[in-house]
């Protein structure tokens, strides 16, 4: 009896050591992530890096990322509205059952799992062949679009389904219409949960490398029409990694990438904070 | 009166069309993937195609296997490498966590899926690879390398669905399991964990679509050879790799096999995509 108390203590500390050292493993691995290319990155940064164009001479990597906010804007721009709409449908209109709403839930699933790059095949394919647009950073926001749409799609209809009811019984009692009941009351309530889909959109765009190579294209200068190839900065990272020359450029685009991913975290991570106390 | 009426209706219309655009989607992506891609492969000849041991474009012989290949073995490494952690940690987030801590950790792993796989690649070729270069020779760039790096880009899913899945677990297990004189541990591992076990897997099922689907990490550290590799340190090319490395450059019929690559990989993720739906339907999570 007491050899099988030993052995179940022994084993619930080897368990509890496991499980201890895996989060601590987990916690080590973005720590220094985050750390060696701050510690490498940030002495590489320089004035030059940020000068208007890109030369062989001055690496610059202020062009790709004036096109990834181009890009961020263009791919929200398309992808907002019909996300939002796309949940207002599913949760205020469509009737419980409906056949459609099924198809939706899951193409909606689907587009959600499908990898960068066979969205970046597809849009070459649609966006830069057929539809004629060439490399531009008007086919990379279109593919960008779809990419992110389940994105907002989901974050939407959570935000909209925790709108309690009353609200929309309130506004309908006031004699407002459908309409009206959605947009002046129902949308306002569920801001931070759309805005938390948008942000998560954003850092979807910014780290989107496979899906637009070969539809923005990797042309590093600041192109003058939307019809024009650009790259962002993901793209710019591995391009330089392609070049296989700029060692120090390439951990300052890092740098900067890890910045902006690291804003759009903590920007989340404060909306997320403002939903918890909205609700309660 | 009767102009609201019909702003009221043309909305529900834009409603309706907007959520339909998702359906749209992913018929065009079906169409255009499926009409550049199959008739490739009737080119070429199915069996040829799937199960050919050599990709020379130049030659126009075109056999996918050992990308297959590598796209299986990258994900079985990141499995076993990613998913133990994973497991573990979401057990830790979700059991054995301080509340003040939790408020620190969760942030922690959301940044760990924020994180752009150029960096994690970048990452992986600046420190990974020398790593293994020096610690256990060769070129460093291969399938270890490759693992590593996917194993770590895969923890955030593997630990978000599987906390969700474990705090989906009623407390009644747990406490039943305590009465019975188990250790905390024990009832945690015992108790708990067997309850969650489809939700759990639904993670780890998730976490290989993200394996097979990643395209920028693994070419920076993998080595890109499209041969089947011999050792776990040599170099190996994925399906997605594939098609980055070459769609610069190809032309006619080799374009139009790695648009067929990429048919082949939309057909795996749509088969793992099914079986997570499915693990997640049994797991109610």
């Amino acid at each position: 009896m007491k050899s099988l108390n030993n052995s179940s203590k022994i084993q619930s500390l080897a368990l509890r050591c496991a499980v201890f050292l895996s989060a601590i493993l987990t916690v080590g691995i973005l720590v220094s992530l985050v750390a060696y290319i701050l510690i490498k990155g940030v002495p590489n940064l320089s004035w030059s890096l940020f000068s208007i164009s890109y030369t062989s001479e001055n690496v610059s990597l202020f062009p790709a990322l004036l096109n990834t906010i181009t890009m961020t804007f263009l791919s929200l721009l398309v992808a907002m509205p019909l996300g939002i709409f796309s949940a207002i449908y599913l949760v205020e209109y469509a009737k419980r059952g409906n056949r459609l709403v099924s198809i939706i839930r899951i193409t909606s699933e689907t587009l959600a799992g499908i990898p960068s790059i066979v969205y970046g095949l597809f849009g070459f394919l649609l966006f830069v062949i057929a539809l004629g647009f060439g490399y531009s950073l008007l086919a990379g926001a279109l593919t960008l679009a779809i990419m992110v749409l389940p994105v907002i799609m989901r974050t939407t209809e959570e935000a909209l389904i925790s709108v309690p009811d009353s609200l929309r019984e309130g506004s309908f009692g006031l004699g407002a219409g459908k309409l009206r009941t959605i947009f002046k009351v129902v949308l306002p309530s569920a801001a931070p949960g759309i805005l938390a889909g948008a942000i998560l959109s954003i850092g979807r765009i910014v780290g989107e490398t496979a899906a637009l190579i070969y539809t923005a294209g990797t042309v590093a200068q600041i192109p003058e029409s939307l019809l024009g190839s650009g790259r962002t900065l993901s793209v710019h990272l591995y391009a330089l990694w392609t070049e296989g020359l700029n060692t120090k450029q390439s951990y300052a685009t890092a740098v900067v990438l890890l910045v902006i991913v690291i804003g759009l975290n903590a920007l989340l991570a404060f909306v997320a904070k403002r939903l918890g106390k909205g609700k309660i | 009166m009767k102009t609201i009426k019909y702003k009221e209706a043309l909305m529900h219309f834009v409603f309706l069309l907007s959520a339909c655009v998702s359906i749209l989607a992913v018929a065009l992506i079906c169409i255009f993937l499926f009409a550049n891609g199959i008739p490739a492969m009737a080119k070429i000849g199915f069996f040829k195609f799937l199960s050919g041991l050599t990709w020379k474009p130049s030659n126009d012989i075109y056999g996918i296997f050992p990308m297959i290949l590598g796209s299986l073995y990258v994900t079985a490494g990141a499995i076993i490498i990613g998913v133990p952690i994973g497991i573990l940690t979401a057990t830790f987030m979700a059991r054995f966590c301080p509340k003040k801590l939790y408020r620190f950790l969760k942030p922690t792993i959301d940044l760990l899926a924020g994180i752009p796989s150029v960096v994690y690649g970048f990452f992986g070729l600046m420190v990974i690879v020398p790593f293994v270069r020096n610690t256990f020779g060769g070129s460093g760039s291969g399938m270890l390398s490759a693992s590593i790096v996917l194993g770590i880009m895969i923890l955030p899913t593997v630990i978000g669905v599987c906390e969700s899945a474990l705090r989906a677990v009623p407390e009644s297990y747990y406490e039943g399991s305590l009465a019975l004189g188990a250790t905390h541990e024990r009832s945690v591992f015992f108790s708990v964990m067997p309850a969650a076990k489809s939700g759990i897997l639904a993670g780890v099922i998730l976490g290989i679509g993200r394996a097979v689907g990643e395209t920028m990490a693994v070419i920076m550290v993998a080595g890109n050879q499209a041969i089947i590799p011999k050792g776990i340190l040599k170099g190996l090319r994925t399906l997605t790799a594939n098609i980055v490395l070459e769609m610069g450059y190809a032309a006619e019929l080799h374009r139009e096999a790695l648009i067929a690559t990429a048919v082949v990989l939309f057909v795996f993720i749509l088969i793992i995509n099914l079986s997570f739906s499915l693990m997640k339907r049994r797991s109610k999570i």
